[in-house]
């Protein structure tokens, strides 16, 4: 867990200086070799590692537009994620996708720009479990502002009547682009709102990973076991803007400095230091971890475009 | 006033200054939407309304189109004048039921007794890399039901006046700004994106094109971002002794038959510039509206430019090949004059 927090958030760190190329002195969101919205989750890492540690291959994952941490947890292919982003003809979707729009189907991922449009997803690759007979589960991410739109409704309250294998792990950042969580519903926490669709629902605070890889096994084991579905919600922390770019006037400037302060890699290290786990180790899944990613831009960077006629092709199956 | 006649203003300035005059005037006009209030719209079209208005009438809304779009009928049906932003085109998928079924049909089916005195504000097009959920133009999915007045502005001026209309209009009015002729820091600087924009409220008629260039060999009708690429394009096509005619549609429902058909029977030649997908779209309308009552006073047949029906791609040069821009304008009146 302690490697992979530390690749998602030295993959974000080098996406920001990625992204910022092209975009200076003037950020112009269409200019340099990333380009497009961006959004990044450095401080949200303890939601996707948590859960995902306790995944299969064969297990589903859905994601927002907000994607990379789940990837990585996820174990997609980081050179073609990342030559995905940059828009060459050797990422994922061969430069089609982009950013929001990342498929790994060997690992079963996928994430998209709509709001909400994940939960219904997982619903049915859990259903297709069901419907196998296989023992597969399905996790959809969401942001507590997706918690607001139908789609999160209808697809629960299926997922619950035909006791489907899904988990949905909301990442309680506290915004939804500029509107704060308590100005958009008026439901103290969504856990809570587990109980309209008589499923269990846990909250998980202060963005502690140990404490959400401890509610993850439940809800795992659970819908492995046929027992349906559940839902999590864990306090997190973003620290950079909603977009690369985001001027931030929702909030106060001092707030991400005090989160920072609770970073959830640093406490996990602390956590493993007193457990006796040696410095050296640490520093050499670090290293390992930043090698990785390194080595992904770089492969991100040395890959070809694809030729504009591409356009054209993949619109159906031939 | 020397100041009244040289103001210049972005698109998204030009916009919320019509919204906040209209609020001023008319105490029902309120606005709704996601990050409508203090970040003044993703798109600056809400800008200032907030410190000015409060959150009473410029309301911060949850994820939940469905919700607050069918709350904006339900509200404008009891006199209210409200106006929602979806904040992309794109999303329309979540909420569709509300505005096909519901905003565009209510007037009909109460056999013209309910009114729907609303806006629906939205944001189109690509150019910046935003992939295949954030791109669209979708003009024609609005433009194909009845029921809904659907206008897309391509000038600072017109989006001013334009919104003005559609604010009085006491019929539903789907409002698609194109998100770079918004004259956002953080997009392409285009010229196109700032203009003249008398302070003083003032109205742009719906359902009027506007001949934008006058031209005699060939007219070429152009919606929103295209009107930009097609006067680019006429400029260059001057220089080859090519005078071309650019009619800017600016309103998609009601469409203004006239000024298409007057304009093909003056040039002869017809190319329809459109950044929504090819087919089943504007610009097959406009195409048949001229084969239907020009047909004879074509020389050469009817051409058109869209996006070739792919969803929109992500990387650079792919998103470059299928958008239309001015090179691509300038190649399709070159094949047509040379017919
Ligand atoms: C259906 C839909 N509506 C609106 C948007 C625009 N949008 C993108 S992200 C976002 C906020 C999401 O907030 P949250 O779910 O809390 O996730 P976070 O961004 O905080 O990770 C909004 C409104 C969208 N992509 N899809």
């Amino acid at each position: 867990m302690y490697e992979t927090m530390v690749k998602i958030r030295y993959y974000e760190e080098s996406m920001v200086q990625a992204y910022a190329e092209g975009k200076q002195p003037v950020f112009n969101i269409g200019a340099g070799p990333v380009p497009g919205e961006m959004h990044l989750a450095a401080g949200q890492e303890p939601a996707a590692v948590g859960i995902c540690a306790h995944l299969r291959r064969e297990d589903t994952v859905t994601a927002p537009h907000r994607p990379h941490h789940h990837a990585i947890a996820k174990g997609v292919d980081l050179r073609w994620m990342t030559a995905e982003i940059f828009g060459k003809e050797t990422g994922l979707g061969k430069g089609k996708g982009g950013h929001m729009h990342l498929f790994d189907p060997a690992v079963k991922f996928s994430c998209g720009g709509i709001v909400a449009a994940g939960v219904p997803h997982a619903v049915g690759a859990a259903l297709a479990a069901q419907m196998q007979g296989k023992d597969w589960v399905a996790v959809a991410f969401i942001g507590e502002g997706a918690a607001n739109a139908g789609a999160f409704h209808e697809a629960l309250n299926l997922a619950a009547l035909w006791k489907l294998p899904v988990i949905v792990v909301i990442e309680d950042n506290a915004y939804g682009i500029s509107v704060p969580k308590q100005a958009s519903t008026a439901v103290a926490s969504n856990d809570l709102r587990a109980s309209a669709y008589g499923i269990p629902g846990t909250r998980v605070a202060d963005n502690d990973v140990v404490a959400m890889y401890t509610a993850s096994e439940q809800a795992v084991k659970r819908a492995r076991a046929g027992e349906g579905p559940s839902i999590i919600e864990i306090e997190t922390y973003r620290y950079l803007g909603h977009f690369q770019g985001d001027p931030e006037l929702y909030r106060d400037k001092a707030e991400v400095p005090a989160l920072r302060e609770r970073d959830p890699i640093d406490r996990l290290q602390a956590h493993l230091t007193e457990n006796g786990v040696s410095a050296s180790v640490l520093e050499e899944l670090a290293a390992r971890a930043r090698a990785e990613v390194d080595d992904a831009y770089r492969f991100a960077r040395d890959s070809a475009y694809p030729p504009a006629e591409a356009a054209l092709a993949d619109v159906f199956d031939a | 006033m020397a100041t009244s006649t040289t103001r210049m203003l972005t698109g998204n300035k030009a916009m919320a200054e019509a919204i906040a005059q209209e609020m001023e005037r008319d105490e029902r006009v309120f606005v709704l939407g996601e990050d409508v209030g203090v970040y003044g719209g993703i798109f600056g079209s809400t800008e200032g309304l907030y410190a000015r208005f409060g959150p009473g009438r410029v309301r911060d809304t949850p994820i939940s189109e469905t919700g607050f779009i069918g709350a904006a009928i339900g509200a404008a049906a009891e006199g209210m004048r409200p106006i929602a932003e979806l904040m992309f085109v794109d999303f329309h998928g979540v909420c569709m039921d509300q505005i096909y079924n519901h905003m565009a049909k209510i007037h009909y089916m109460s056999g013209g007794q309910v009114k729907l005195p609303m806006v629906l504000m939205t944001a189109v097009g690509g150019g910046y890399n935003d992939a295949a959920q954030h791109s669209q133009t979708l003009y024609a999915s609005f433009a194909h039901l009845p029921g809904m007045k659907v206008v897309a502005p391509s000038t600072p001026y017109d989006l001013k006046g334009m919104m003005i209309s559609a604010i009085r209009d006491d019929n539903p009015v789907v409002f698609m700004f194109h998100k770079s002729l918004q004259g956002l820091g953080w997009m392409t600087q285009l010229d196109a994106s700032v203009g003249h924009v008398p302070q003083a409220p003032y109205t742009v008629p719906l359902g009027k094109a506007k001949v934008v260039r006058e031209g005699t060999d060939v007219t070429i009708v152009a919606i929103q971002m295209m009107t930009h690429a097609a006067l680019e394009a006429a400029q260059r096509l001057e220089a080859d002794g090519v005078s071309a005619e650019v009619v800017d549609l600016r309103s998609l429902v009601p469409l203004d038959k006239e000024t298409i058909l007057n304009s093909v029977r003056k040039t002869h030649r017809l190319l329809v510039v459109d950044e929504d997908y090819r087919s089943y779209g504007m610009s097959a309308e406009v195409a048949a509206v001229a084969a239907e009552e020009a047909l004879h006073d074509l020389d050469a047949p009817i051409r058109r430019l869209a996006v070739p029906d792919v969803p929109i791609p992500y990387s650079r040069p792919l998103e470059q090949f299928v958008i239309p821009n001015a090179q691509h304008v300038y190649e399709a009146v070159i094949g047509l004059v040379r017919q």
